[in-house]
């Protein structure tokens, strides 16, 4: 009886003990992240100042990087998107050995690290224009932003009812009306979402974009020239041994941290929000 | 005359239908093409441009221990050392909180205040840029490790901050999302009567955990840890800024080195002839490395949907 007793002790006393040390590896591991976002706040807005944004980097600012992050970015999204939807629409709408070879195909691009994506643009276009340019950066980052809008647009499209289609189709709806004019509107925020990840992926690519964009301090707007972003400046200057440059690149990791977190938010949001009521 | 309008009518409408019919799957295919053939393409290029390296470094690549660039010595072994050594020392270290974390998530509260705080604060961790752990890296982890090397002085640690140990802590942060995120769900899979059973038995929740949700769960785990391995292989900026970039085989924890993807970064921009061509090789076999573990994942993943 008094084992049993002791027993049951040690058990409870296991329990809670056991308890007690997942609980608390969980909750560390909020400590790096609030650390490394506090301590940007706290060296970005010492770095911060209200020149920052519409001066060149020969002038102290960042406005070349950021016109060419806009730029470098928004081209890989012209390109990424059309593709990586139209992969998703296949995937989520067609059934056969085929598709289930493509999705074990997406998967495998994910997993491809993003510099080798940037040895990729180099071979492809780097090498043949003989210049570094902000194009080829650009199609480093689309092929790495395409198996995120596959995936997302791949998702979304699947949790669509069958009944809307089943409807379109016994009205005679040919194929690709069904999906122009059901299946997209209908998923809309879902395919915005993945679009919106894959831009928050790509807004901190640095590493393809070292030897294809390369890098100009001064702002211009052509896309064949090489051309600075802002997360190869944080690079730069960080690992610079120049003071100042090291503020800008506190500054300039605020500005880049918080617009990736922000847009992380927001798709949650749309995606939480803004569902088509069914 | 009205009949013939009508026909005509029908006629356009057909015109336009087939028109966008083609439009629509001419995209599609180009589209589905591009990818289907995207990883052979990578392939076959990656190893086209490397040619003149493979044939001029032969074995070199992969037991070289001799990295020097003017002198035409292309050695990998320095590279592959410390690719390997940071992504299974990141592995390790990342174990523990990555358990404890799907356990907590999976089993102890899948819902509350507490959890979806944590699931948010996983999320925000795997949004942050690589650059930016990168320079937390630097500037705190280094400064930081530096002063505890000091301490160890006497045991002959030079105090560099920089080197494989930083590095693998930077790494173990940034793959806690990846492994964590596959390992809970695959917690909240297991069967609620194997649970109810084992605790109507009386075994204390500890117990359940270790012995009936664990091993139930330890494929899909696995998987987890396998993915987050592969991604931290080809991790780069982090890092590049934090390891030292030394091209030597790392012979302690706190020594400099070098990874595959950390000496591309910092060589490549400025290489020509055979050092971009060596590079490259040495990203091809960074590309392999990553799809073959790619593969075993999903593998794994896909025998255990099939399972249940």
């Amino acid at each position: 009886m008094d084992t049993t007793k002791t027993h049951l002790k040690t058990n409870l006393i296991k329990d809670k003990v056991f308890f007690s040390v997942v609980l608390v590896l969980s909750v560390v591991v909020v400590i790096p992240l609030v650390w490394i976002i506090g301590y940007i706040f706290f060296r970005g807005i010492s770095g911060f100042s209200p020149f920052l944004f519409v001066r060149d980097q020969n002038q102290g600012g960042i406005l070349n990087a950021l016109v060419g992050t806009l730029l470098i970015t928004g081209i890989a999204t012209l390109m990424a998107t059309p593709i990586g939807i139209m992969t998703g629409i296949y995937l989520a709408e067609y059934k056969n050995r085929f598709s289930s070879f493509l999705r074990t195909i997406v998967e495998l691009i994910q997993s491809i690290p993003s510099i080798v994506m940037g040895l990729l643009a180099y071979i492809w276009f780097v090498v043949p224009l003989r210049s570094f340019s902000a194009l080829s950066g650009s199609i480093a980052l689309a092929l790495i932003m395409i198996p995120v809008v596959v995936k997302n647009t791949e998702e979304n499209l699947r949790l669509i009812p069958s009944i809307l289609k089943e409807a379109a189709y016994a009205l005679g709806a040919p194929k690709h009306e069904v999906i122009f004019k059901i299946l997209i509107p209908c998923s809309l925020s879902g395919i915005t979402t993945g679009v919106l990840v894959g831009i928050s992926r790509i807004l901190g690519e640095t590493a393809p974009l070292l030897f294809t964009a390369f890098g100009a301090r001064i702002l211009h707007a052509n896309v064949l020239k090489p051309m600075e972003t802002l997360p190869t400046l944080i690079f730069k200057y960080a690992t610079s041994p120049v003071d100042e440059w090291i503020s800008v690149a506190w500054a300039t990791a605020l500005v880049l941290t918080v617009t990736v977190l922000l847009i992380n938010l927001v798709s949650t949001v749309i995606v939480k929000r803004w569902k088509v009521k069914l | 005359m009205e009949r013939k309008s009508v026909s005509s009518m029908v006629q356009t409408r057909e015109k336009a239908n087939a028109f966008s019919r083609f439009l629509f799957s001419s995209s599609l295919w180009f589209s589905v093409g591009f990818v289907a053939l995207f990883i052979l393409a990578t392939l076959l290029s990656l190893f086209a441009f490397s040619l003149p390296a493979i044939k001029h470094n032969g074995w070199n690549i992969f037991f070289g221990q001799e990295w020097h660039p003017d002198a035409g010595i292309f050695g990998g072994l320095p590279f592959l050392a410390g690719t390997f050594l940071t992504s299974v020392l990141a592995i390790l270290i990342s174990l523990p909180f990555s358990m404890a974390l799907a356990i907590f998530l999976g089993e102890y509260q899948p819902e509350g205040v507490l959890s979806s705080l944590l699931k948010t604060a996983v999320k925000l961790l795997a949004g942050i840029p690589s650059v930016i752990y990168g320079m937390w890296g630097l500037f705190v982890l280094v400064p930081l490790i530096q002063k505890w090397q000091i301490s160890l002085a006497s045991f002959g640690v030079v105090p560099l901050g920089v080197g494989i140990l930083t590095a693998a802590l930077v790494l173990a942060v940034m793959i806690l999302p990846y492994s964590t995120s596959l390992a809970y769900e695959v917690i909240q899979l297991v069967p609620r009567d194997l649970k109810e059973a084992a605790l109507s038995l009386g075994s204390p929740r500890y117990k359940v955990i270790q012995k009936i949700i664990l091993p139930y769960a330890s494929s899909g785990i696995l998987a987890g840890q396998v993915l987050a391995f592969g991604r931290a292989l080809g991790e780069t900026m982090a890092v590049t800024m934090v390891i030292g970039n030394m091209n030597q085989i790392p012979t302690s924890l706190f020594a400099a080195g070098n990874t595959i993807a950390s000496v591309i970064a910092n060589e490549y921009a400025e290489s020509t002839g055979l050092h971009t061509t060596s590079l490259s090789e040495l990203g091809l076999l960074l590309l392999l490395f990553t799809i073959v573990f790619s593969f075993i994942g999903q593998k794994i993943i896909k025998a255990l949907s099939m399972e249940k």
